[in-house]
Order: structure tokens, then sequence, then C-alpha cells
């Protein structure tokens, strides 16, 4: 039986600005994510669009750029410079204010606390904090749109030199690239604050009965992705700081001698742009692993609860995200097979990037396995967790040739490479974060989102998805390089009919997603009303006395757990699951194997 | 009076788990849950006080920054032949002899604030001096840092002239900039304990975990400026 909360962790606020802006509650916390995230992520798929068209029709003027860059866009027609600065926040923003907030700190944020059954996070301060932390560096960033030159051409990694050394090396690289640097730099501080919360709460805040074996795959999983988390924002982060004093300083971290930029020789010296290279992608691969980590314990939780039975070994799949975690932080060379280093380091990085695929192919056999012969539920959060699967599968298998040095001389820096990421960490991803917003929906409003709007949404977003990043593959090794703002030479001259293909695709993939934004804005007011526990589901989510759950997620009670959260295919009074928290079969094993 | 500390955790409620019946096979999820012992599997209540667990996560943060740092070091050094050693300033030793008297300094607080909470002894005067004693030398510490920058200055060696005085005020800069940290978290230990030393505060007094949290930080500034005071002195 629950038992009564002794006290608060903090009083339930009153007024509009304490309920909704400067909230301590993890929930509200956990949407101002997720509204930071569609922002950044509309944001970013407007510049794909842009990029795509251009890339196609470079002479065609875009309607109202020239207002935003007259330098970029003189009368709408983008400069092949201006292509490469939308490509930069394309990618920042993408990268850091999208996969890193949605599927990690919205969702975790919201669902943690009530999964482990607690009232709140650790530390309810930081993590307001670390919101409005994350906001302000996300209006730095987006600022640079609107200063001098525009926003830094040298892509989301901006290299040294070409982004230590100031204005001289390109539009926007001056107030541009120090606004970039700056808005990181921020942006570290609000993920290690965020990582710091999710530790502490996981490991210190658990209800009675939940042990750390009793905790759902999902939560494991944001637990293992704050670990990683801690560990590699905390690397950025002085990166960024050597940059700006290169930028601002004077010093010559990364920025080697002799340098003459547009007929300016530079002051700097001695300085090794590798530096830059290794500090980046130490924390760079991590990341990737940041992003994909809470979609892949999304998607397992999802899809348990839609087999109506647990995976074939949880266990098993709980080590892999945990090998995955550790073996990303051995990786990080084979970003950096071409930068010159000594390549029989190439063979160091490429044997653990061999390796990490192990679990990785581990996780997608369990689920295979476990879905062979299951009867699964066909929602729209169950086909965007099957969606996530294909996804995984088809970008990570191009993963394996792209870990091989001798194979990645020539497809390095090729559209190979951008369909390889596309499609394992940013279209598997936000098919992990639609499948939760899918299923988490009734939970966090009330209400249910519409089905067949859905249903829809997963099919043109699946086959658009496939149509514009799979021919990626074939581009690049037809030797496609990527970066480029338009295709003039005589051997990417027959591809461009590729590229209008993929122009399209894309075109239509992001006008379905608006099938998604009216889905989630219209059901939010106007859904079908959800009972309390529409997927039957097991986890401690699902036991709270209303949707949304209340200010202290339980209602003045502490929950107890008597089961592990996958008791599934299990006759009891329910009907074939069982709740964490019902005491009915206590004492029954727990899904260890 | 004197407020009470919260009673150390025994675990006395954790069960020995007993050894389970094996289940077999799960496979398709439809086997037998239930064993033949059925028994619960109690666990601790949930533990308060995450500001311990808290700081310790921090601290492994601001380490493997440092790391990242000190590798960013070793590349630079072997990236250009522009490594030129330079006279570290004296101060830094005194600055060093002051840092670690702050931990000692803070040690002596604890046990006298310890004493007081737990109603040994009456009058937080003593517990209050070393606690300022504490902050005083942290505070000696910081400007004893900028001295030796002015130090440096004045023989002409400013944050870029070369990559030694670089990372010279780099290092120091980072970690002294974390000291302040400390010594805002110092700060708040001492408001606390103000509010715990005056009648009838017990909710927002001084916890033992707030306290236990900005000690730690405290002492990991001191060892990491040990090992930093190492780096420059043998590489700087």
């Amino acid at each position: 039986m629950p038992e009564p909360a002794t006290h608060a962790a903090h009083h339930a606020p009153t007024g509009f600005i304490r309920k909704y802006v400067f909230s301590l509650d993890h929930k509200i916390i956990g949407l101002q994510y997720y509204a930071l995230a569609l922002v950044a992520v509309f944001t970013g798929m407007v510049l794909s669009w842009i990029m795509r068209i251009h890339l196609v029709w470079p002479n065609a003027p875009i309607f109202g750029l020239q207002w935003l860059s007259k330098a970029g866009a003189p009368s709408g027609v983008i400069t092949p410079e201006y292509y490469l600065q939308l490509m930069t926040m394309h990618g920042t923003l993408m990268v850091f204010f999208v996969l890193t907030n949605a599927p990690f700190a919205a969702f975790g944020n919201y669902f943690l606390p009530i999964q482990i059954g607690a009232e709140d996070m650790a530390f309810p301060r930081f993590n307001m904090m670390s919101f409005w932390t994350t906001f302000v560096a996300f209006c730095i960033l987006v600022s640079s749109f609107f200063v001098g030159d525009g926003p830094p051409l040298s892509g989301w990694t901006a290299y040294a030199p070409l982004s230590a050394v100031g204005a001289d090396s390109g539009p926007g690289e001056g107030m541009g690239q120090t606004l970039w640097a700056l808005s990181i730099f921020v942006f570290c501080i609000a993920s290690l604050l965020g990582a710091l919360n999710f530790i502490a709460t996981t490991l210190d805040l658990r209800t009675k009965g939940m042990t750390l074996s009793r905790m759902p795959i999902v939560t494991w999983a944001w637990f293992i992705t704050s670990c990683i988390s801690l560990l590699a924002f905390a690397v950025l982060m002085p990166a960024c700081l050597l940059l700006i004093l290169d930028r601002v300083a004077g010093t010559s971290f990364f920025i080697p001698s002799g340098l003459n930029i547009s007929d300016h020789l530079q002051a700097h010296q001695g300085g090794s742009p590798l530096l830059w290279q290794h500090l980046f992608w130490f924390f760079g691969h991590p990341e990737v692993y940041i992003a994909i980590l809470p979609a892949i314990g999304i998607v397992s939780h999802i899809l348990i609860n839609s087999m109506r039975k647990p995976m074939l070994s949880q266990k098993v799949l709980i080590y892999c995200m945990m090998a995955i975690g550790f073996l990303s932080y051995m990786v990080w060379g084979h970003h950096m097979f071409l930068s010159g280093m000594n390549p029989f380091s190439a063979l160091v990085f490429s044997f653990p990037t061999l390796l990490i695929t192990i679990p990785a192919t581990i996780l997608t056999l369990i689920w295979l396995g476990s879905l062979y012969g299951s009867n699964l539920r066909i929602t729209s959060a169950s086909l965007f967790c099957l969606g996530f699967i294909s996804m995984f599968v088809s970008g990570g298998v191009s993963g394996f040739f792209l870990a091989q040095p001798s194979i990645d001389i020539y497809l390095h820096a090729t559209y190979f490479v951008v369909g390889h990421f596309h499609m394992v960490m940013g279209v598997a991803a936000i098919m992990g974060v639609f499948a939760g917003t899918y299923f988490w929906f009734p939970k966090m409003t009330g209400r249910m989102m519409n089905e067949t709007l859905g249903k829809w949404h997963f099919f043109l977003t699946l086959i658009g998805t496939y149509c514009i990043f799979m021919p990626f593959h074939y581009l690049g090794l037809a030797g496609n390089v990527r970066r480029y703002s338009a295709f003039t030479d005589d051997y990417l001259v027959p591809l461009i009919p590729v590229h209008k293909f993929i122009t399209v695709a894309a075109l239509l993939t992001g006008a379905a997603q608006l099938i998604f934004l009216f889905n989630l804005i219209h059901s939010r007011f106007k859904g079908a009303p959800a009972t309390p526990n529409p997927w039957e589901a097991t986890s401690l989510e699902w036991s709270t006395p209303s949707s949304p759950p209340p200010f202290d997620n339980f209602g003045g009670v502490h929950p107890v757990v008597y089961h592990d959260p996958y008791q599934y295919g299990v006759k009891s009074s329910t009907g074939d699951y069982l709740m964490q928290t019902s005491p009915e079969g206590a004492g029954a094993g727990d899904g260890k194997k | 009076m004197a407020t009470t500390l919260q009673p150390p955790q025994t675990g006395a409620e954790e069960e020995r788990q007993k050894p389970r019946p094996h289940n077999g096979n799960r496979g398709g999820g439809f086997g037998n849950l239930v064993p033949e012992t059925g028994e619960l599997r109690a666990v601790a209540e949930p533990r308060g006080e995450p500001a311990r667990t808290g700081i310790w996560i921090a601290l492994a943060a601001i380490a493997m920054s440092f790391a990242a740092l000190t590798s960013a070091l070793y590349v630079r050094e072997g990236s250009g032949n522009d490594w030129q050693r330079i006279a570290l300033p004296p101060i830094l030793w005194f600055n060093t002899l002051a840092l670690i008297a702050s931990s000692i300094t803070l040690e002596l607080a604890r046990r006298r604030i310890a004493a007081y909470m737990r109603g040994r002894e009456s009058n937080p005067a003593s517990a209050t001096l070393w606690l300022n004693l504490t902050m005083g030398l942290g505070l000696v510490f910081v400007a004893g840092q900028y001295f030796a920058w002015l130090k440096l200055r004045s023989v002409g060696l400013y944050l870029p002239t070369n990559p030694n005085s670089s990372f010279f005020y780099l290092l120091t800069g980072v970690h002294a900039v974390h000291v302040l940290g400390g010594l805002g978290g110092l700060t708040r230990v001492m408001v606390k304990f103000r509010i715990s030393a005056q009648a009838g505060a017990s909710n927002r007094g001084l916890r033992r975990s707030t306290l236990d949290a900005t000690s730690y930080y405290w002492h990991f500034m001191g060892a990491l400026w040990i090992y930093l005071l190492f780096i420059l002195w043998t590489k700087i």
C-alpha cells in the first residue's frame, strides 16, 4: 500500500509565473524543454529546406532571406558562404537543441522522477536553472543570425583554425562564431547541471521497493545517458573556453604558425588544429550516444507494453546500453581518420568502433527476437518504435563501413557519412521522440492523440525519410562531397537529378510533420479524454492519481513497488498485466534474466 | 537551543536477500511468476539528502574538465617548438599553504559545528570562528593568486605571450573560479549555521549534507590545487 509522504519536496506554486514560467516542477520543466526542442526542430527543418532548394536550384531566390542577411542572400539568392552558415546552424540546432533536449531532457525530466516514485528531481532549483540556461544558450545561438555577417560557417564541428582565427576566415567568423562558442559553453553548463540532477535523483530518490533492477528500461537509459553526458560535456566546456580565448585573447591553442588568411598573416603561433579535433570529438562521439540511448530506452519501454510481454532479456539489454556508453569514450578518433593524425592510431580507434557494433547488434537482435511471435498492438507509438528499429539498422549498417579506415579514406566527407548519421541518429531519435509523444501524451495531458492522423504521420515520415536519406549512400559512393553549396564539377553534375528527388522528398516529408503538429495542438484541447492507464501499462507513471499527474506526482503518498516493471502476460485482476504498485502477486520472481 | 542533526542512516530495514528459486526460461513471458517462497523483497526507505551524492557527481565532472585541460597542455607542448619554461612566482607556495590551512580549519569548524548541533556545546562562537578563518584563508588564497598574476605581468608574461603563460593563467584562473564557487558555498554554510544558532529555526538551518557537500568540495579544490601546482612546476 502507498505510504503517506512525510513532507513535500517543495510547496505547490501559485501564480502564473511560478506555475508555468519559473517552475520548480520537473513536469513543467520537461514540457518547457519539449517546447524548446519543437521550436528548434522546426527552425532546423526550415534551414534544411532552404539548403536543399539551393542545392538543386542554386539561382532561385528564396523569399525573405534578403531581409535576414543582405550580404548572405542578395535578392534572396544564397551565396556559397551563406549556405555553409545555414548548414552550421542546422547542425548545431539539431544536435544540441533537439537531439540532446527532446528524448533526454524533455521526457527524462518529465518521467524519470515519476517512474522511480519520487516527488520531484533531487535538485529542483538546479533543474529550473538548467532549463533557463539552455534557453539562454538558444537565444545566444539564434542571435548570431542577426549580428554582423551572420552565423558562423565552420559547421557544427567548428574545426580550428577556421573557427579560431576570427573574422579573416569568412563571413560570420567574427561575432557569429564567438556567439556560437559562447552559446555552446553556456549549453554545457546547463547539460552538466541536468546530468547531475538525473544521476542524483536516480541514485537517491527511488521509492520503497524500487531497486535499481526494478527500474524501467527507459529509466536506465536516461541514467546511463546522464553518466555519459556528465563526462562528455565536461570536456566540451574547456574546449569552447580555449576556442574563445584563441579568438578574443590572442592565445594559440589551436592556431598554428604562419597562417596567411585573406592576405592577412595571423599573429598566432605554434597551436595545434588537431587538438581541437581531439577535444571536440572526445565530446562529440559520446554526444551521438547521448542522442540515441534515450530513444533506445523509450522504444524498448513502449514495445514491451505493445507486445504485452517482456524483452528476451532485460538484463542483457541494459548491459548493452552500459557497454555502448563505456565504449563510446574510446572511439572518437574514427572521426579523424583523415585528419593527419598518426595512421597507426587509426587502427587503435577502428577496433573499438567495430566492437561497439556488437552491443548495438545485440540490442537489435533482442528487439527482433522479442517481436517475433508476439502479438504486437499496433498504435502510432508502436509503429514509430518499429520505424526506429528500421532506421537504426539501416543507418547503423553503413557505420560498419565507415569504421574501417581503408574505406573511410574514400567515404569521409561524402554524402555517405551524411546519410549514415542522419538515419542512425537524426531520424531514429526523432522517431523515438514521436513514439514517446504518442505514448505519453495521455499521461501528460489527460487526452488521447488522434490515431488516424498518427498513422498517416508515421507512414509518410517513414517513407519520406527513406526517400531522403537512402539515396545519400549512393551519392556518397559516387563521390559526392559534403558541405558543397553547388554541384558544378563534372562528376557531380550527373547526380543532380538524385538531389532533385531528395529535395522534393524533403519538402513533402517536412510538410507531413504539420500533421503531427496539428495533432499535437488539436488533441491538447479537443482530444478524446484518456482513461488513467489507456495502454494498460505497468510502470509507475501510469499509477498516478490523475493525468496530468498532481503537483507531487502521487497525491501526497509515496508509492510502494512490488514487482519489476514488465509484468505482462500475467493473469491478474486487471487483465494481462500487473502494475508495479500492485501488491497482487507480490514476491513474484523479478524479470531478472 | 541547538537543533538536532539527522539521525545517521543505519540501513536497518535492509534485509539480506534470500536465494530465490530459479524461474526457468521466461521466453515468452508466460512462465510461472510466483516462486514457492513467495516473499517480498523489501528495501530501505528512500534516503533523503542527495546533496552528498550530488557533490561527488559534480566533482567527477570538474575532475574530467581539468583532465581535458591537462591533455590539452601535453598536446600543445608537443605541437609547436615554442614551449618556454617560466619561473613560477614564489607566492604560489604561500598560497598553497593558505589553501591547505583552510582545509584544516574547515575540518576543525566541522567538528565544532557537529558538537554544537548535537548539543554537546552550547556556544556557537567557536564554530563560527573557525568557519570565518576558513573563509579568510580562502580569500587569502584567491588574493595571492591574483598577486601571482601581477608578478607574471610585471615580467611581461601575459595570457597570449607564449603557450606556457597561457596555460599558467588558464589553469590558475579556472581553478580560482571554482574556488570562488566554493567560497560561495561556504558563505551559504555560514548563513545557515547562523540561522541554526538562533532559537527555534529547525528546517531552515544547516543540514549535515550541506555541510558535508561543501567540505568535500573545498577539500577537493585543495587537492586539485596540489595537482595543478605539480603540473605547473614540472611543465610550465
